[in-house]
């Protein structure tokens, strides 16, 4: 299925949308029957160095892991979340799965036939014939990293998209350089944890002066059971670079709970601009919030040059708790730093995310805005920092957070923080809370459309905002998913 | 009373005006028109101190004195009297206190013992009276939940009170209907005399048939380019802009 | 909540919980003594909040704990004569004016009065010994000593202070003015405790004034506890006038029932450290809550306002507004929470708190949270931290206003919402003259009181 040819006709979208919002919630639910190589469950610095031997990593990459892992040791677990999750035992997770591939793979004709099946369901093709042209696809599944297409015609341009590990192998100068300066293993629990173990993910340089001309894009998908996903990407934007990057996830339907916990640091040097959107969407549970993703992921950019930009957008629709803060570090004079977030839950889904923007340079600029819409019993939260350096002279943020309440059973939350420490910096944040007018669904039954299709409508046009952030392909997704996320909210 | 000679402002870094030349002699009107972005505003914001504003070169000589050393507050002191194109809302300050003080600080710059409350109510009431304002406005906070119309009204209120030599009208009258321009136009003409002048800033003809201009000048590009009687604003009305920025654009060509 | 250990405050304060135990405990009702030991065991859990419990984040409470004080045990033989030692800078109102000093009331005549139409004002510990059953049924019952050092603190310790109870449909017109001093050649760390209580339709209006008196470093910990039965009303505005080396910490505690309405309000002109926790619950039906505070800080001074406004019965209101102006090396902080409770439907609640930096090296920290668990409801908050507008300045100036002037101008401006909260007749006016006093810099102290706020 080529979901994203269908989208092109409003037709079929529309018919196709209707089918879907009266099937199954959770459409990529299935598990792909794949030999994996496993290693047993358990976390100690044995498993740290089998994960770098497996990886073949040279000494420092082994050195730094092992590092990251003694400081996890010595972590308590964060509990200021306004989250309730059930202890997480660490030995009882697998921390490494490979699906079986033939070895040295130089075409795609050589990829795992059921692996290509897998990204094909999800609606990520890996064929390059079949691709939506201006969309190149780093697809990891489990630990590795099963494809990547479109890298020779990045390549031509100087633009490395690669796995992680490849990176590492190949361009072990520019890793060495970058990695941990944004996110450093000592960040907190999760990053010290994903350091040590971290598996695969995605590695982009654009050099200076390249406007990258299509989407980057990684699709990240768990298959095996009891196992945790630790991904891990780099982006690095040289100096009047410009990349837009996008990441989706899905994972079956399981009973027990997985645990996902990732990094992301981008660096942003002078002039250089960085859109990194994403739409999450791994297994939230079921309707009595049995199962789902545990989806901790310490996502940060550094504006490091002169008008240096960093935009976040998240639509966030899986996972049965979401706890994730993409961040800006403004430190380059007149950089920018954005955040665009639509957070949904339902059911038993328990989110507690937003976004830190720290003004440091001079002349900084950052936005935050954020829609939570909660159904269900779901709790959502927005959590956000937005600090203003002594020095960081006409530092200016607007924050919007906005909630969005659908039924009487669940919570929508609002904790900002602001911290001004300079006297020309202008800073405001606003936030509103509200329901669904009754009038605004009688409006539109009175015109022939359905409640549930109302809500869809009404939820699409409060995310809107957030929505054109994302590139058009995804934008469409998104919406559907919005719809697909809140069914059953209403009775 | 005014000269400006060769005077350049830019505001951060990019220059608005480009070498203006302007004189302005007692009991004299002068309207300034001139195409959008043409510097009118800036001319305006400039002459009334706006800091944001940063004079690069020239003169401006008020009275014999050299505007561009001295405050805000000081050039209204002096007799300069800005009618805002957006006039400011400050909640929390009432018209009363707000006049009240402005007046008062007025008189001390010119050496006269404030007025006290007798003479100050007296003064409002008059003065409500030659521009129509409503009573009410005036017990309220400065322009807050003013309509457009009230606003403009209140700034001419507020150039009764003050009484200055030049009165700078910048865009005094967008945003008025035909009844509020009357009264708005009344007001100024009243308060005209041979001591005093008015610069006024207008896109349109139709404010000049009530405030009969002695002199119309188009600003283009930060200059004046054209200089004329007041039918040179009918003949603006008429053709537009355009072919004075053709004329213009030409001879900077050649 | 972590606690610091080894301060000599913290020892003192609980030798002198033992010592008051040993003097006093006899001649104390059992059931207050029963409270007392209770919320010693929890302070002895709880130890003095660290700014890493999110409610103290940012309010440290090391510096002021770490001072040697000496503790105000016995009543103090000073005679009040009220007029030729205090006049406080708030007068000229048709006030009932009683005394608190260093944390016991001070009686004119008798330490409890009790009036014909069943109104009981006064001294708390007298009110004990009077009033058993009355006191003990609401006494520390708003106020949790469970969960806060503070609280338990001062439940633990606190013998005196100010008990007013007004029964059905009674209403006192005239404006209570509570005097609160603290007053000694030492410095002294006192826990103050008042009580008060309104029956259904009953009103009453409290002005606080608190003021320190000679330059001793001074620990103020005082809780207030407030009940408004059904339809009652009650309007309570703190004036706060302390010296530079006093710490003031305040806790309101404010229960309300059906259809009450409260307003309270801190205006905080002067003091080292001083820190406002109100607490409200509306736990009726058509309940109403007005929250407001104004502060204007300077030097090295440091304001924290923390709100917790729990709805916790549909219909009800709540409005928060806090504005101040913060100069010099002030810190200033605004922790305030919106929390709205399962079923808690067509709640309206509102919060906004604005601060204008005068400063570079003013720093303000704001924290304006919802936590909403009912979906019929309208809640918002907003909150900013900027600078005067410059448009407005520039607008006064260009009528000939001096800069300076156009500052202090927009700057009352900026308060007069808040002022505007207080519904005295004839307190607003004061209020916004000594606001006025105090950003021109005049109101370095009270008018007629001699101590030094420098």
């Amino acid at each position: 299925m080529n979901q994203y040819k269908e989208e092109l006709n409003p037709e079929t979208n529309q018919d196709q949308l209707l089918q879907e919002m009266t099937q199954s919630d959770y459409k990529y639910g299935f598990v792909t029957d794949i030999e994996s190589d496993t290693i047993e469950k358990g976390l100690s610095e044995e498993t740290v160095r089998l994960i770098s031997g497996k990886k073949n990593e040279p000494a420092w990459m082994l050195e730094f892991r092992l590092k990251a892992y003694r400081h996890w040791l010595t972590l308590p677990l964060p509990t200021w979340p306004h989250l309730t999750i059930p202890e997480i035992d660490y030995q009882d997770i697998i921390y490494y799965s490979a699906p079986k591939q033939k070895k040295s793979l130089s075409s795609l004709d050589e990829v795992d036939p059921e692996l290509l099946d897998t990204f094909n369901k999800l609606g990520i093709p890996l064929d390059e014939q079949k691709l939506l042209t201006g969309v190149a696809v780093d697809a990891v599944m489990d630990s590795v990293s099963v494809k990547t297409t479109f890298k020779k015609n990045l390549a031509d341009l100087g633009i490395i998209f690669c796995s992680f590990s490849e990176a590492v192998q190949e361009y072990p100068d520019l890793v060495k350089k970058y990695m941990g300066t944004v996110v450093p293993y000592r960040d907190n629990y999760y990053a010290a944890l994903n350091s040590a173990v971290f598996s695969d993910g995605s590695f982009v340089y654009i050099p200076k002066g390249v406007r990258c001309p299509m989407e980057l894009s990684t699709y990240f998908r768990i298959n095996a059971a009891n196992t945790g996903q630790f991904e891990r990407t780099l982006i690095v934007a040289d100096d009047n670079a410009y990349v837009s990057y996008l990441e989706g996830c899905t994972a079956p339907m399981r009973d027990e709970n997985q645990l996902h916990a990732a990094i992301v640091e981008i660096i942003a040097m002078d002039h250089a601009s960085v859109k990194y959107s994403t739409v999450q969407n791994w297994y939230p549970g079921d309707k009595e919030g049995k199962g789902g993703i545990y989806n901790f992921v310490t996502k940060r950019g550094m504006c490091k040059g002169v008008h240096s930009k960093i935009s976040w957008t998240q639509v966030e629709t899986g996972s049965a708790v979401t706890w994730k803060y993409p961040s800006c570090i403004l430190r380059g004079d007149h950089s920018v730093g954005e955040f665009y977030s639509v957070a949904v839950t339902n059911n038993y889904q328990q989110a507690d995310t937003g976004s830190k923007m720290i003004h440091i340079g001079k002349n900084t600029k950052s936005t935050i805005v954020s829609k939570g819409i909660s159904a269900g019993r779901s709790q959502n939260s927005y959590r956000g920092l937005v600090r203003v350096a002594r020095n960081a002279d006409n530092a200016r943020n607007f924050s919007q957070c906005d909630s969005l309440l659908l039924g009487d059973k669940c919570g929508a939350h609002t904790f900002p923080y602001l911290e001004v420490d300079n006297q020309s910096a202008i800073v405001e944040h606003e936030a509103t809370t509200s329901k669904i007018g009754e009038d605004q669904i009688f409006y539109c039954n009175q015109r022939g459309i359905s409640t549930e299709d109302a809500i869809g409508l009404i939820v699409n046009g409060y995310a809107k905002e957030v929505l054109n952030q994302l590139p058009m392909e995804f934008a469409v997704e998104a919406q559907k998913l919005l719809q697909i996320s809140l069914e059953g909210s209403v009775g | 009373m005014l000269k400006i000679v060769n005077l350049k402002a830019a505001i951060n870094g990019k220059e608005i005006l480009k070498g203006l030349n302007l004189e302005v002699k007692p009991g004299e009107v002068h309207a300034i028109m001139g195409p959008n972005g043409s510097g009118k505003s800036t001319l305006a914001a400039v002459l009334a101190g706006r800091e944001i504003f940063e004079v690069t070169e020239g003169q401006i000589m008020f009275e014999g004195k050299d505007l561009t050393t001295l405050s805000p507050e000081d050039r209204a002191r002096e007799g300069i009297f800005l009618g805002f194109q957006y006039p400011i809302e400050i909640p929390g300050v009432s018209m009363n206190n707000f006049m009240k003080t402005a007046v008062n600080e007025v008189r001390k710059y010119r050496g006269l013992t404030p007025l006290t409350a007798g003479e100050f109510l007296k003064m409002m009431r008059e003065k409500k009276e030659l521009v129509e304002i409503d009573s009410k406005l005036t017990n309220r906070s400065v322009n807050e939940g003013f309509s457009g119309g009230e606003k403009k009204k209140n700034e001419i209120f507020q150039m009764a009170m003050l009484e200055p030599k030049l009165a700078i009208l910048d865009e005094t009258d967008s945003g008025l209907d035909i009844d509020a321009l009357r009264i708005v136009a009344n007001g100024v003409n009243k308060l005209k005399s041979s001591e005093n002048a008015v610069i006024v800033i207008t896109h349109y003809q139709r404010l000049l048939d009530y405030i009969v201009p002695d002199f119309v000048h188009v600003l283009y590009n930060g200059q004046i380019v054209r200089s004329a009687g007041k039918e040179l604003a009918y003949e603006l009305e008429e053709k537009g802009y355009d072919w004075i920025k053709k004329e213009v654009d030409q001879l900077e060509a050649n | 909540m972590t606690s610091y250990e080894l301060i000599d405050t913290v020892q003192e304060l609980k030798k002198l919980y033992l010592i008051q135990k040993e003097e006093l405990g006899l001649r104390l009702p059992a059931a207050l003594t029963q409270i007392q030991q209770d919320a010693f065991n929890a302070f002895n859990q709880l130890g003095i909040p660290t700014t890493k419990a999110e409610n103290y984040r940012y309010t440290d409470l090391k510096p002021s704990f770490s001072k040697i004080y000496k503790t105000a045990l016995s009543s103090q033989e000073i005679q009040i004569e009220e007029d030729a030692l205090f006049n406080c800078d708030v007068p000229n109102l048709d006030t009932q004016v009683e005394f608190i000093l260093n944390g016991r009331y001070v009686a004119r005549q008798l330490d409890l009065t009790v009036l014909p139409s069943g109104v009981v004002y006064g001294s708390l510990l007298n009110a004990w010994s009077e009033f058993p059953e009355l006191v003990g049924k609401y006494f520390a019952k708003a106020a949790d000593y469970k969960d806060d050092g503070l609280v338990a603190l001062n439940t633990a310790l606190a013998l005196d202070g100010f008990f007013l109870f007004v029964p059905k449909n009674r209403q006192i017109k005239d404006t209570i003015q509570l005097i609160t001093m603290l007053d000694h050649t030492d410095n002294l760390a006192v826990n103050t405790r008042n009580l008060i209580i309104l029956e259904d339709n009953a009103s009453a209006h409290i002005l606080v004034c608190d003021h320190t008196f000679g330059e001793s470093h001074f620990l103020s910990n005082s809780i207030t506890e407030i009940f408004a039965g059904e339809n009652a009303s009650f309007h309570l505005t703190k004036m706060q006038n302390a010296n530079n080396h006093s710490t003031c910490l305040d806790g309101n505690f404010i229960y309300q029932q059906a259809n009450s309405q409260v307003i309270a309000n801190a205006i905080s002109l002067h003091g080292g450290l001083i820190r406002n926790h109100f607490h409200v619950k509306l736990d009726g039906e058509g309940a109403n809550n007005i929250t407001s505070g104004l502060y204007l800080t300077d030097r090295n001074q440091q304001i924290t306002n923390h709100t917790l406004i729990e709805h916790l019965k549909p219909h009800c209101m709540s409005s928060q507004l806090f504005k101040g102006v913060l100069d010099d090396e002030a810190i200033g902080a605004f922790n305030g929470k919106i929390h709205v409770h399962p079923d808690a439907q067509k709640t309206e609640a509102y919060q906004v708190n604005r601060t204008i930096l005068l400063s570079d090296t003013a720093k303000m920290n704001t924290k304006p949270m919802l936590e909403i668990y009912a979906d019929d409801v309208k809640c918002s908050h907003g909150a900013t931290i900027g600078q005067l507008d410059d448009e407005a300045l520039f607008y006064l100036q260009s009528r000939g206003i001096s800069k300076k002037e156009a500052r202090l101008m927009l700057m009352y401006a900026f308060m007069d919402e808040v002022v505007s909260t207080i519904q005295i007749p004839g307190l607003k006016e004061r209020v916004e003259e000594l606001v006025s006093k105090r950003l021109r810099g005049e109101l370095s102290r009270c008018n007629h009181c001699d101590f030094k706020c420098h």
